[in-house]
């Protein structure tokens, strides 16, 4: 464990509106170095709103958002990304007619630095960046336990489990210190679902990543997660550890209504 | 179908080059042989192929790998002319400069460069052309910009057109245009190498040389294309065209890239205006309607949008049909059947029809990329299955 760290992500009041709507009302948050951090929620808690500031994708109406040190709230996904936020979707987004290996290079747009002069001369330099492009890539594609077979074809082509994790795979040619999972188990099956648990904990212990996810299966979130945050109506309802979680009125309330929450004997009604 | 004429790799890597390269190079050579039907194409057809090619392998980096559809191409095409115009002619009369230049005295009035140097110029002129349009634009998505490059497409030529006054200052010629512009030569290289002609003009055929240059030309766009097509920049502007989203999430960004493809493509649209205007001995605002945007669009997509190959022979056949074909066509038509039907009139429509019969039967190109090929057969397996639910 090590919530202890110091945080590597940090929000303090981020707020986003969009027209009279409070997606996400002033949230503080904090994710600490090398740690698996969850978020969860109803549908339409906001959470993917959350997500969407933190890559850039979205310029929060106020507060601000610090990672590793820098104030990153607007400034745009792909500087974000540099400094080294990688991130996968909710609903698949791999370029579809590029190949795994390609798309795996494309996540290390960042990190290689062949310019228009250079490729077009194929300089020495190119030739051996992109060598070495080519086999990183495939290293992470084998680690993220893709079948050799599937390196060369298509995006579009592989199977539905191959493609979560070629999206993983992608995130990390960015080469990130923050890995943030957008339902990466949706659709799986239980066993693929347990699979990537496991995974997760593999990236955190072995290549001394930080990872935030959002999860929707109940037995991934308990499993894997050092701490887990619960927004509902674009408010932090609550945080705790998993069995903190389990157990909090508010929490059961949002996802059961407050009936649940009543009949549970604790009655902490909310308007 | 045609999609299952399937041509083995190594065939398709080697042997088919090894046939079509030396055909097209030693054209000039044998063409006279091939007979005396007007539908050979005449030198001076070959070298506005030439010219329509490199320009067409051009737009496809901005069309076929990045995705941003260019409607105002001929913006570029215009802008190298018009450099061979000003630096290459009597255009500015006040000054007199001779650098380089071909069958022009020593004290000449006007700006004389070396057209070789102008090729450069007009090609870098051209990208930072496409610069300074870009970086409004680019921030559009599909049709909007699409529009707006459309409008670029229209100004240009207006501002070409109305520029022999801007500011008190006779910029372009107004209607009239500039002209002559210098022919090219080997100035330098002649002296070492007698073989090159110092002043195409003088050769016995001044279409055999501005051929080759043309091919040269083309193979020079044709090879950038490529590597840059394979490189980390190519990565992205596949990426970008595949989902913008997910491509900036991955550290791609967006508008410094949308910028280096629109440039890339505006630096050889640029090239082979400047080319074209010395060839033609002039830069004319006439020659830069709309229509050559349209047409040299109409090449990628005939040709296989994001396939260097295709493009190339979608942009050929076009080309043909347009300087020589269409009318020679006709002639035949009406020498057979005693018609007087003025087949080049019919020019626009015919291409209307061809893209529109393409977009029906081989919406993919002729010689289509291997991901335009991917995505279109989903497309037409999703159809399929569409139609059998229904």
């Amino acid at each position: 464990m090590s919530l202890d760290g110091p945080a590597i992500l940090e929000t303090r009041a981020a707020r986003k509106e969009f027209g009279g709507l409070i997606a996400c009302s002033d949230i503080d948050f904090a994710v600490p170095e090398k740690s698996i951090v969850s978020l969860i929620g109803p549908n339409g808690a906001g959470k993917t709103t959350f997500f969407n500031m933190l890559t850039g994708a979205y310029k929060p109406t106020a507060g601000e958002i610090l990672f590793d040190g820098h104030e990153v709230g607007g400034l745009p996904p792909h500087t974000i990304t540099r400094l080294g936020v990688g991130r996968t979707f909710q609903n698949i987004r791999l370029f579809q007619t590029m190949t795994a290996v390609e798309n795996v290079l494309v996540g290390m747009h960042t990190r290689l630095r062949g310019g228009i002069i250079r490729s077009i001369l194929h300089t020495p330099g190119i030739k051996r960046e992109e060598r070495q492009a080519h086999e990183n890539a495939r290293e992470l594609l084998r680690y993220c336990q893709l079948p050799e077979r599937v390196y060369d074809e298509y995006a579009m082509n592989l199977s539905y489990g191959d493609q979560r994790r070629l999206e993983v795979a992608r995130a990390l040619g960015t080469e990130p210190k923050l890995l943030l999972l957008d339902e990466p188990t949706a659709g799986m099956n239980p066993q693929e679902s347990a699979e990537f648990t496991s995974f997760v904990s593999r990236l955190r212990d072995e290549r001394g990543l930080t990872i935030l996810l959002i999860e929707h299966d109940m037995k991934v979130v308990m499993g894997v997660s050092e701490r887990i945050t619960v927004l509902d109506h674009g408010e932090k309802i609550a945080e705790g550890t998993p069995i903190e979680i389990q157990q909090n009125d508010r929490v059961i309330e949002a996802y059961l209504g407050s009936g649940a929450a009543g009949t549970a004997g604790h009655g902490a009604a909310r308007a | 179908m045609m999609d299952r004429l399937h041509i083995p790799k190594r065939l398709q890597r080697f042997v088919l080059p090894a046939i079509i390269i030396p055909l097209v190079v030693l054209y000039p050579e044998y063409y006279t042989q091939l007979g005396t039907s007007q539908l050979i194409p005449t030198l001076s057809t070959a070298v506005v192929m030439t010219v329509f090619v490199t320009m067409a392998v051009g737009l496809n980096m901005v069309v076929g790998y990045a995705g941003l559809l260019d409607l105002g191409y001929v913006a570029f095409y215009a802008a190298g002319s018009y450099v061979a115009g000003w630096f290459a002619s009597d255009q500015f009369a006040t000054h007199h400069f001779v650098f380089g230049a071909v069958g022009v005295q020593g004290n000449a009035i006007g700006i004389h460069v070396s057209i070789w140097i102008l090729l450069a110029v007009a090609a870098l002129f051209a990208a930072m052309l496409g610069v300074m349009i870009g970086l409004p634009t680019l921030r559009l998505r599909g049709d909007y910009l699409a529009l707006v490059t459309l409008g670029f497409g229209e100004i240009i030529p207006q501002v070409v057109r109305n520029g022999d006054a801007l500011f008190g200052q006779n910029i372009t010629n107004g209607v009239a245009g500039i002209t002559p512009i210098d022919p090219m030569g080997f100035k330098y290289a002649h002296g070492v190498l007698p073989f090159l002609p110092d002043n195409f003009l003088l050769t016995p055929n001044l279409d055999v040389w501005y051929y080759r240059v043309g091919l040269l030309l083309v193979a020079v766009t044709v090879f950038c294309s490529i590597r840059l097509r394979d490189s980390r920049l190519g990565r992205a502007w596949v990426a970008l065209r595949e989902d913008e989203i997910a491509a900036a999430a991955m550290g791609v960004p967006l508008m410094r890239v949308k910028t280096l493809a629109y440039a890339s493509g505006a630096f050889f649209g640029g090239a082979a205006g400047c080319f074209y205007g010395t060839y033609q001995g002039g830069a004319i605002p006439d020659n830069f309607k709309l229509y050559i945007s349209t047409l040299v669009l109409a090449m990628v997509i005939l040709g296989g949008m994001g396939n260097v190959w295709g493009v190339c022979l979608g942009a050929a056949v076009l080309s043909y049909l347009n300087q020589q074909g269409l009318g020679a066509i006709g002639n035949q038509i009406n020498s057979s059947f005693g018609t007087n039907i003025e087949i080049t009139k019919y020019e626009a429509g015919l291409f209307g029809l061809i893209i529109v019969l393409m977009m029906l039967f081989r919406p993919q190109g002729l010689i289509p990329s291997a991901r335009r090929k991917a995505e279109f057969d989903v497309i037409r397996e999703e159809a399929e299955t569409a139609g059998v639910a229904a």
